[in-house]
């Protein structure tokens, strides 16, 4: 599946270009985080990449084969609970995977302790606070053991608690061996959680660099300034 | 007394002696209906749910048909089923005329149409918000198909009684095709139609409460689920 190869993909629905052009290759292991201000098409990056959204145009080399189908998997800024437990929408995930119902709920089970939600495998899943829904979303999507996962604003409109057990849980997953590309607005989340930074801006990768080198000397004019627009309030470079 | 409270005094005196013949009709409709219900269910939501989230030529086409089938007038069902299951027809041979079996039929193309038509917009409400994260595991679209069913299950109780209620109270159909023969085809409904006009009124007023009872027994417990449902699921 690695290295992942995007050449020049375009999304341009209705003739207005949301990714204009986006050349990016990612290795094998390690978290990158994706910065850029609204609209530069984070997001719709992440949704190509796991086949929501197919390119105008462009080539997405997934390693020499196409997108592996059971291999990618993505969590969502306001993930959805079914109307039932918690371990039943965890071991949901596992439906697709031909795996019997006895095991998916004991995979659910080991993976729900790993997100400190084992106390509430019984309850219903819409009774979560934001922070505990988005532990499940990881949760089922962690069950997977994905090769690539895309995390978008996992920790958007999270407490400062609740996005600390996120990011606690996004570490475990990539020690488990799965690549993570994840978009925030958060640059000190970057910073405590990057190995890399990928910034976008109108639809472009305007630079592709090390976290610390990215906030230390940003190559591109555009990123200096977003840094410099956020730094005040966010962190003390 | 009265001869209309004599007559609810005697409707009353058949339903507290259990009469046997009261009991005969209640018994038959609630298995006939029971059954069409259970049958609508089994084909009508998921009909709906494909609609709901499916992709294919003619989705309009049959979704404008199956509302339109909502109203379809139970005589017309009932001649159509008569037809198919005439010794000349194409269901002939399968000598289901004029008995439980035909009724089934009957009252579960009644149903069907009704049953899929609400399936389709409770399960289409929920498939715009969950569209994308299925997708994202990578769900089948039959297994979109269940995944959504189970989880309006509580909604789709209104679709389930809203058939149980279509078909216990229709009545053209099953004459038709069941011909109220006693002790054989004759159920709730074509029982008040016929002792009516014969004039048996107790009989007819008793089955008339049962019927009523029954509905609002059913749907009182289906409130009472979907309440209990609603505060533990959300």
């Amino acid at each position: 599946m690695f290295p992942l190869r995007l050449r020049d993909v375009r999304f341009q629905p209705n003739g207005r270009a949301i990714l204009d052009g986006v050349d990016l290759e990612l290795g094998g292991e390690g978290i990158t985080l994706v910065l850029g201000p609204n609209g530069a098409g984070k997001t719709v990056l992440l949704r190509t990449l796991c086949g929501l959204l197919e390119p105008s145009s462009g080539s997405i080399d997934w390693g020499g084969g196409g997108r592996p189908e059971l291999g990618v998997t993505m969590v969502f800024q306001h993930p959805m609970m079914l109307r039932a437990s918690v371990l039943e929408n965890v071991a949901l995930a596992l439906k697709p995977h031909g795996i019997a119902r006895r095991e998916r709920h004991q995979r659910a089970a080991k993976v729900l302790e790993r997100v400190g939600l084992a106390a509430r495998a019984g309850d219903s899943a819409r009774q979560l606070s934001g922070g505990e829904r988005q532990r499940l979303a990881l949760a089922r999507a962690w069950v997977t053991a994905p090769r690539l996962l895309l995390l978008d604003e996992p920790t958007a409109s999270l407490d400062p608690s609740a996005t600390a057990a996120v990011e606690r849980i996004v570490r475990e997953i990539r020690t488990d061996g799965t690549r993570i590309l994840m978009t925030t607005h958060n640059l000190g989340q970057a910073t405590r959680l990057g190995d890399d930074v990928v910034f976008m801006s109108a639809g472009r990768v305007r630079e592709h660099a090390p976290v610390q080198r990215f906030f230390a000397r940003p190559s591109s004019e555009e990123a200096r300034l977003f840094i410099q627009g956020e730094l005040p309030w966010r962190m003390n470079f | 007394m009265s001869a209309f409270a004599t007559t609810f005094a005697d409707a009353f005196s058949l339903l507290a002696t259990f009469d046997q013949r009261a009991m005969e009709i209640v018994a038959l409709s609630l298995r006939v209906s029971g059954a069409a219900v259970v049958l609508g269910t089994l084909i009508g939501l998921p009909l709906g749910a494909c609609l709901a989230i499916g992709r294919f030529p003619g989705k309009h086409a049959l979704s404008v048909l199956i509302n339109g089938l909502m109203g379809a007038p139970s005589v017309v069902v009932g001649v159509v089923v008569y037809l198919f299951l005439s010794r000349s027809g194409p269901l002939g041979e399968w000598g289901l005329l004029y008995t439980p079996g035909a009724m089934v039929a009957a009252q579960t193309l009644l149903v069907v149409p009704l049953m899929a038509a609400i399936a389709r917009q409770v399960v289409e409400d929920t498939w715009q918000r969950y569209a994308e994260e299925l997708r994202a595991m990578r769900f089948s679209w039959w297994q979109s198909v269940t995944t959504l069913l189970y989880d309006c299950r509580h909604s789709l109780m209104v679709a389930v009684l809203a058939g149980l209620g279509r078909a216990m109270s229709e009545v053209g159909a099953v004459m038709i095709v069941g011909g109220n023969i006693d002790h054989a085809t004759r159920v709730m409904t074509t029982a008040i139609a016929l002792e009516t006009s014969k004039g048996d009124l107790p009989l007819a007023i008793a089955l008339g409460l049962v019927l009523i009872a029954v509905i609002l027994a059913l749907n009182a417990v289906a409130f009472a689920v979907r309440g209990w449902a609603m505060r533990r699921y959300g």
